[in-house]
């Protein structure tokens, strides 16, 4: 299905990013403002789904050539993985470890082990949205 | 170290084992396998020194500590006896599988990984403390056995093998694990030490008769005794190193442990002592009568298994009447627990090595069929040797193990008819009397399973395979088990000093101070004034003349129906589960989702209007609301507004711009009620379904109203009007009434100090709740590949009907 539609195209070729860079803000903000691995993914989804209404699917899995299967698969391991690093450390299973430290260029700076979990969810949602959309429209 | 981590060495051996598998093919994954067993052998022989002199040693570590859970290790006389048998017969079963199993044709990392999976489960049941993990890895040994018997998972009997014991098993499983929660209500406990401490508490509680009949089901199913013990049998459909090693060593003996090991906190029940000893000799005489019904030579050895783990049983249950007589009379009674540890270290020895032989006949001739098998003994005169020696043991001749073994049996259940304990002085005399039966038809199969397979006509042309001596390396296990056979003939008594005495004591720890204190001494000959030796006399006579005159009446058993049988009703409760069950659920499966609807909605205005009313939950307290502006009742109109447009709606594309509205709405109200991170997910989520919706629009059919008629329309308003109502009581419930204060004031008060963060939703998802998230990503994941399973596949499947 090759489709025409100057307008949707240009403009996606724009927003895209825009909402690309924005679902990348919000998934590092989530831990001090609104946002975080769901919201993140649910939008990087977003933004790959506008891609897709653009053009069509078989121009989007050439543009990003993503086994979202193993992207799930990634995601899950981070998640445990984060949770059960605490083991090694001997501390219950799913404490989160934080502390601040100075980064070049961007200061004073908090570090959490949570991100890594929150990482994972992000990898889910964006794997689990895009089988979904991409096994239901290619059968369609 | 301490011994608790030993019992996970199997597991940490067996991640290792795929790799190799993998990158080794030209080494046999057994030479590697074998090192497990053979360490641990080594580590746990290095306490018997101390276990001779009655010392034990206590490990643990926490695994739950909330719940008071640990695994801990517990070696006394008894675990590491249980300990060294699975170790010592492992080494050797391992040994001889790998002659056994072909590397090239065998998926042996499976078969190595599940092994050694057992191994550890294994170890840890006749070492744990805990009863909870001691219930844990019971189920463990069940799972791995399952595992093992469907090895060769493209066969159907081995599946239905497998099922049925699985079944059988875990249903005693579960049974026992109500048994040991009720020990923990009685006693406070979960430590079996420190129950049997409490033993005179627990006797005389409500729930004490409960808990024993739960455990002893455990123990019956697991040890395969009447009528449980269907399972076995069908257990031979595993490869015969796992016959060798678990039906007969090993997991089938967990069974007798558990018995052994609760014997100081039940004995003092008299429905302990009729149960075990009365089903334990039930089972021996049965199954050894019926095992000459068997044509396999592996169901033979099956009903031998059953039969002497039911032999074992009934000495323990003599040995549990031990706490009941006094001094004099007593040390018969401790003769009991001292044959019931004997035998177990004979059966296993001369089990385990008849196994292994039928494992050869079966490898050399292609067949187990023992009336296409005989005249071996020319052809594989090594295995004949071996299997003579098994089989004679098992008959009770000297000079043989078990010879000795009998001969205490017989004097165990002699000393039943003297003592005037729970009316064994007048129903006493039926135990002896079985127990010779049962012994007659073990001299019987004995002799059944050895000559028929070995002397008479040889019958090439009947034979699969041309038959040849087992190669060597396939003859050392059982050759070294065979010789154990002989040598413990000649040393019980050492055997004794070592093993059986530090054993007797967990058993029966109020008689005994230590392992010197056991004074039994075995000898092969007790003179001639001696009731055993013309039991023992008459078993050989009887005996030998039936089984002169076997193929006369062996045709009695063909008068024995297969569908009214115990078999048959385990195959009628399986058929009723399956069809009749599958029967019922089309009754309400109708396939349409509206159906299903129909009841889910339902049941939630029925159940929680129920609850509300029953709890008298219900309650409208305006206190505190805050007022409700002009704007926000608008946007509740377009709300209600959107929601009859789908309800309405003729075509999908309004029902799907209708959905999205009321979707952007609801995100509205999130934003007006400040609640950003919801408002947020609110309108991505209504986005991309709306996108998804697009996708696939062209493809989803016309909207059709399949219920036009009157009724279901009412009912469904009815339903609709119902699930609303609900919910608006459940919410102004949940306003008006707060019986404890609200957690969100914790939140507040610590999501900076506990987790660094501002942002409350999101430290609730990763942090506060994060088991919650990873469960939840868990489910996408799932839906994910139940997704691309329900589609994808489908596609393939229509698109290339010749694959798969």
């Amino acid at each position: 299905m090759r489709s025409n539609d100057v307008i949707i195209q240009t403009a996606t070729k724009a927003v895209t990013f825009i909402i690309l860079l924005f679902a990348i803000y919000i998934f590092f903000a989530g831990h001090y403002t609104p946002g975080g691995g769901f919201v993140g993914g649910l939008l990087t989804a977003g933004a790959i789904v506008l891609l897709m209404l653009a053009y069509d699917i078989e121009t989007v899995n050439r543009i990003l050539p993503v086994d979202y299967v193993k992207m799930v698969g990634v995601g899950l391991l981070l998640a445990i993985g984060t949770a059960a690093a605490s083991i090694v450390f001997n501390v219950p299973f799913f404490t989160h470890a934080h502390d601040y430290v100075q980064l070049p260029l961007l200061g004073e700076t908090s570090l959490h082990s949570a991100t890594l979990f929150d990482l994972g969810v992000y990898l889910v949602v964006v794997g689990v949205t895009m089988i979904i959309i991409r096994t239901i429209g290619e059968d369609a | 170290m301490t011994p608790v981590y030993f019992i996970f060495l199997p597991l940490i051996f067996a991640l290792f084992v795929p790799l190799l598998f993998k990158k080794l093919p030209q080494l046999h994954t057994g030479w590697f396998v074998l090192a497990a067993p053979v360490i641990l052998a080594i580590y746990y022989a290095s306490f018997i020194p101390a276990s001779m002199h009655g010392e034990t040693v206590i490990s643990s570590f926490s695994w739950i500590p909330s719940l008071d859970i640990a695994i801990s290790s517990y070696l006394d006389g008894l675990s590491l006896l249980f300990s060294l048998l699975i170790t010592g017969i492992g080494a050797l079963v391992v040994l001889y599988s790998i002659f056994y199993l072909d590397k090239n044709r065998e998926q042996l990392h499976n078969f190595y990984v599940y092994l050694l999976m057992f191994m550890s489960a294994m170890l840890g049941v006749v070492q744990s403390d805990h009863l909870i993990s001691l219930y844990f890895f019971w189920e463990l040994t069940s799972i791995s056995s399952f595992l093992l018997i469907g090895y060769w998972y493209t066969r159907d009997r081995s599946r239905f093998g497998a099922m049925k014991s699985m079944l059988i098993t875990v249903f005693g499983g579960l049974m026992m694990l109500g048994g040991f929660i009720l020990l923990y209500v009685m006693g406070g406990t979960y430590s079996i030490r420190e129950l049997i401490v409490l033993a005179p508490e627990l006797a005389v509680h409500d729930f004490f008769l409960w808990s024993l009949i739960l455990i002893l089901l455990g123990a019956f199913t697991k040890s395969a005794q009447f009528p449980f013990y269907i399972w076995l049998p069908d257990a031979m459909e595993a490869p015969t190193p796992v016959s060798a090693y678990l039906h007969s060593a090993t997991m089938v003996k967990a069974g007798l442990y558990l018995v052994a090991r609760f014997t100081p906190i039940f004995a003092v029940s008299s429905v302990w002592v009729w149960l075990v000893t009365g089903i334990g000799l039930l089972t021996m005489t049965w199954a050894s009568f019926f095992a000459l019904r068997q044509r396999d030579l592996k169901g033979i050895l099956a009903f031998s298994t059953v039969s002497q783990l039911g032999l074992i049983m009934s000495l323990l249950g003599v040995a549990a009447v031990a706490f009941h007589v006094e001094d004099a009379a007593g040390t018969v009674f401790k003769y009991a627990s001292f044959a019931a540890i004997f035998h177990l270290i004979n059966h296993a020895t001369f089990k385990g090595s008849l196994f292994m032989v039928t494992g050869i006949i079966d490898h050399e001739t292609g067949t187990r069929d023992i009336r296409k098998l005989g005249g071996l003994m020319s052809v594989m005169p090594i295995s004949f040797t071996l299997a003579v020696i098994g089989s004679l043991s098992m008959a009770g001749l000297p000079p043989f193990n078990g010879f000795l073994s009998k001969e205490m049996f017989f004097s165990a259940m002699l000393s039943l008819t003297e003592f005037d304990v729970f009316s064994f002085d007048t129903w006493g005399i039926l135990f002896p009397v079985i127990a010779w039966i049962g012994s007659v038809f073990t001299f019987i199969y004995s002799f059944y399973f050895v000559f028929n397979t070995f002397a008479g006509d040889y019958k090439p042309d009947l034979l699969p395979k041309r038959a040849n001596e087992a190669p060597i390396g396939m003859l050392i296990s059982p050759a070294v088990l065979a010789a154990l056979v002989v040598i413990l003939f000649f040393i019980p008594n050492l055997l004794a000093e070592w093993f059986i005495k530090p054993a007797v004591i967990a058993i029966q720890p109020f008689l005994y101070e230590s392992p010197e204190q056991v004074d039994i001494h075995v000898a092969a000959w007790h003179g001639w004034y001696s009731t055993e030796l013309y039991m023992t006399l008459g078993v050989y006579l009887v005996g030998g003349l039936m089984y002169w005159q076997l193929h006369k009446w062996q045709k009695i058993y063909n008068v024995f129906s297969d569908t009214y049988s115990l078999n048959g009703l385990y195959d009628a409760m399986i058929y009723f589960s399956d069809a009749g069950m599958n029967r019922l659920s089309r009754l309400y499966m109708t396939g349409f989702i509206r159906s299903y609807l129909v009841y889910m909605f339902g049941f939630l205005v029925l159940i929680t209007l129920g609850t509300l009313a029953i709890t008298d939950a219900f309650a409208l307290d305006f206190t505190g609301t805050s007022p409700i502006r002009a704007y926000e009742v608008i946007i509740g109109l377009v709300l209600v507004a959107g929601t009859i447009t789908i309800l309405m709606a003729k075509s999908r594309l309004t029902a799907i711009i209708a959905l999205g509205a009321v979707g952007y709405t609801v995100a509205l109200f999130f934003v007006i009620f400040r609640a950003p991170d919801l408002a947020l997910t609110q309108l991505v989520i209504e986005t991309i379904s709306v996108a998804l919706f697009l996708l696939a629009f062209y493809h989803l059919p016309q909207l059709s109203r399949h219920e036009e008629r009157m009724p279901f329309r009412i009912g469904n308003a009815l339903i609709a009007a119902g699930v609303g109502v609900t919910m608006a009581l459940v919410a102004f419930s949940a306003h008006s009434q707060k019986s404890i204060e609200s957690i969100s004031e914790y939140y507040k008060e610590t999501v900076y100090s506990e987790a660094a963060g501002g942002n409350i939703v999101n430290v609730i998802l990763v942090d506060y709740r994060g088991f919650d998230t990873l469960f939840e990503i868990t489910v996408l994941g799932i839906a994910a590949i139940a997704i691309i399973s329900m589609i994808r596949l489908r596609l393939t499947r229509k698109e290339n009907p010749h694959e798969k």
